[in-house]
């Protein structure tokens, strides 16, 4: 399949924003231990932001930076982008309908959350907190926006990697390991930008403990998702590796004569079909491609994830090369995921085993 | 509407016949023809008398060579068999020989099937299966160009015309069928209407007593790739077998005869025939 860059630039800027929305999401919905789940109706204002750092804010807005950018570049594959909104129509057989749905969906908690940052930074200078709180620090809205953030944004990843792996012709998309790459590498994206941003100068002070407690969290959590995410490669690999059966023969239906050779084209050109679906660069060169994504993806920032732990004064630096490294192995795997695929039409076009 | 319809009575649909198509690629342009200037239309040409032509045709024509010991496959083996034995070409060789190959036109177009994953992954209800007939057509009004459906059809029907911005693909010439303006001999697809070698048929697959189907039941008509569920309304029928001219070479194998024992006219009769 030609690895269209829209849609490369849509699933890893939109998954790594969706993969941060539902680690902020989480956060904000107080699972954070110490959050406690004690009305907070006292005037502590320490106690009413649950004691995040600045990153978990940060990492929001950088949320929205990327999710809004993905789904900018993803409008541009579309051959008439002014009937977008036509896509959210479909939703009960369509999974590209029920992506554009999910991703609306999910800009509501995210746009409450955002007013209510707003507000909140616009009361608290001239608020004394008296005896009621209002709902924008409520920690029960917080709760609510933090988990259907969290929720909308896996339902929309969910559905975007449902869009390749329920298209049959395309064996290396119909696969039962591709919803769970697409859920783990948004995570992944989010951690390593999540690090880096908590890697960055605070004014927001929350405490010693605390802040070895995060770097601890998100160290650990790049770690774990890194490794996910090559085991997950590694088995996709392996599986889309064997070798396919199906020839020219039997696609024309005529396996019974014996094997079957195209002697001539259809047409003398490339036409649509065979630029699309034709695309073959990318399995001559996929030993070392494979080896790059692997590498910067997740086995940079899984060792620099545990060099930091061990020396947190690397802090800043590993995390910049993480996620540089990181993102740059994202999106080498999603070309190749795009660009390694075969489709079933290429057999009318003689490619048994190209 | 995306979803699809309960599954019809009427099955419109095209039966091909590759024992008697000969590759001549009429149909797709009677086709191309027909479109370019029916209620689906245009299908413009981006640089179309230039050096690198491109734009939409609903009907591709293939051309295979196809037999026992054709292809790669035998290439292939009679060249290791070459390069392992270097002994003298062996008697059964693995390479093509008129006698075990054929070729096979192979006209593609959409199959109009049942259960259509095309229609059903469109996200704004331009993609749809007609409830009344069968027949699977973009609305291009509604079509926003995301090609998901061309990436879901595994025959390769559809194709995104960079033109226009929209999908396009073979309408079973609705626009021709059902045209009373028409006259009734002229109320079938083009490509049908073309076929110099009368390979192509139009009718209901759908009625087991249409001459369609009466034709499929007896050639052993077949679906294309039925592995993917979508359930092919189009049905190509197998070439028939070819008429082996071994048999023909054992009639004419000669008795052995002495011709010294023969008279001399008869010997130069034998001779003359001979040559």
């Amino acid at each position: 399949m030609r690895p269209s860059f829209s849609i490369i630039f849509f699933t890893v800027l939109s998954g790594t924003g969706y993969g941060l929305w539902m680690l902020v999401g989480v956060t904000f919905s107080r699972l954070w231990p110490n959050c406690g789940n004690a009305g907070l109706s006292s005037a502590d204002t320490e106690t009413l932001v649950c004691l995040t750092p600045d990153a978990i804010a940060l990492a929001f807005w950088a949320g929205w930076l990327l999710v809004v950018a993905g789904l900018v570049a993803s409008v541009g594959h579309l051959g008439k982008p002014l009937r977008a909104w036509r896509a959210f129509s479909q939703w009960r057989s369509s999974w590209l309908s029920r992506e554009g749905i999910s991703a609306l969906i999910t800009f509501v908690p995210a746009t409450g959350k955002l007013l209510c940052m707003l507000m909140a930074s616009l009361q608290v200078a001239d608020t004394d907190m008296g005896v009621s709180v209002p709902f924008w620090l409520d920690y029960r809205v917080s709760d609510f926006l933090g988990a259907t953030l969290a929720f909308g944004s896996l339902a929309t990843v969910y559905c975007t990697a449902n869009i390749y792996s329920s298209l049959k012709p395309i064996h290396g998309w119909n696969n039962r390991v591709v919803v769970p790459t697409y859920l783990v590498l948004a995570i992944h994206g989010g951690l390593l930008v999540l690090w880096m941003l908590n890697t960055l100068p605070t004014t927001w002070k929350i405490g010693e403990l605390r802040e070895a407690r995060w770097q601890l969290v998100i160290g650990l959590g790049v770690l774990l998702f890194s490794t996910l995410g090559a085991a997950l490669k590694l088995i996709y690999w392996k599986q889309i590796d064997r070798k396919q059966t199906t020839t020219t023969a039997d696609a024309i239906g005529l396996a019974s004569l014996g094997s079957v050779r195209s002697f001539e084209q259809p047409h003398t050109e490339e036409n649509y079909l065979t630029h699309e679906m034709g695309f073959r660069l990318a399995r001559k060169h996929s030993r070392k491609l494979r080896m790059i994504c692997l590498l910067a993806g997740f086995a940079v920032p899984a060792l620099l994830a545990l060099l930091s732990l061990l020396m947190p004064k690397l802090g800043m630096v590993a995390a910049w090369i993480s996620l540089s490294s990181g993102l740059l192995g994202i999106f080498v795997e999603r070309w190749l995921f795009f660009a390694e695929a075969r489709h079933s039409v290429m057999l009318y076009y003689g490619a048994h085993q190209d | 509407m995306t979803s699809l319809p309960p599954p019809t009575a009427r099955k419109l649909g095209l039966v091909i016949d590759l024992d008697t198509c000969v590759g001549c690629h009429a149909c797709a342009v009677a086709c191309k023809e027909w479109n370019d200037g029916g209620s689906f239309g245009p299908l413009p040409d981006a640089d179309p008398y230039g050096s690198d032509p491109h734009g939409v045709w609903f009907n591709r024509v293939h051309s295979y060579e196809a037999g026992v010991g054709s292809g790669e496959w035998g290439v292939e083996n009679a060249r290791s068999e070459a390069t392992s034995s270097c002994s003298s070409p062996t008697p059964h060789s693995l390479l093509p020989t008129p006698a075990n190959v054929m070729s096979v036109h192979f006209p593609r177009s959409c199959l109009h099937c049942e259960t259509p994953a095309c229609v059903t992954v469109c996200p704004t209800g331009a993609s749809y299966k007609r409830a009344e007939d069968g027949i699977v057509l973009v609305d291009e009004d509604k079509c926003i160009g995301c090609q998901l459906c061309a990436w879901a059809c595994p025959y390769g029907a559809r194709e995104f015309s960079a033109k226009r911005g929209v999908m396009q693909k073979c309408t079973l010439c609705v626009d021709r069928i059902y045209n009373e303006t028409l006259d009734e001999a002229d109320r079938q697809p083009a490509c049908v209407m073309a076929c110099p070698t009368r390979a192509r048929h139009f009718g209901d697959l759908g009625d087991a007593g249409s001459d369609v189907s009466k034709l499929v039941a007896e050639r052993g008509g077949y679906a294309l790739m039925p592995e993917f569920g979508y359930k092919p309304v189009n049905r190509y029928l197998p070439p028939r077998p070819r008429k082996d001219g071994s048999a023909a070479k054992k009639a004419a194998i000669a008795e052995p005869i002495d011709t010294t024992q023969m008279s001399p006219l008869l010997r130069w009769v034998d001779r003359v025939l001979s040559r």
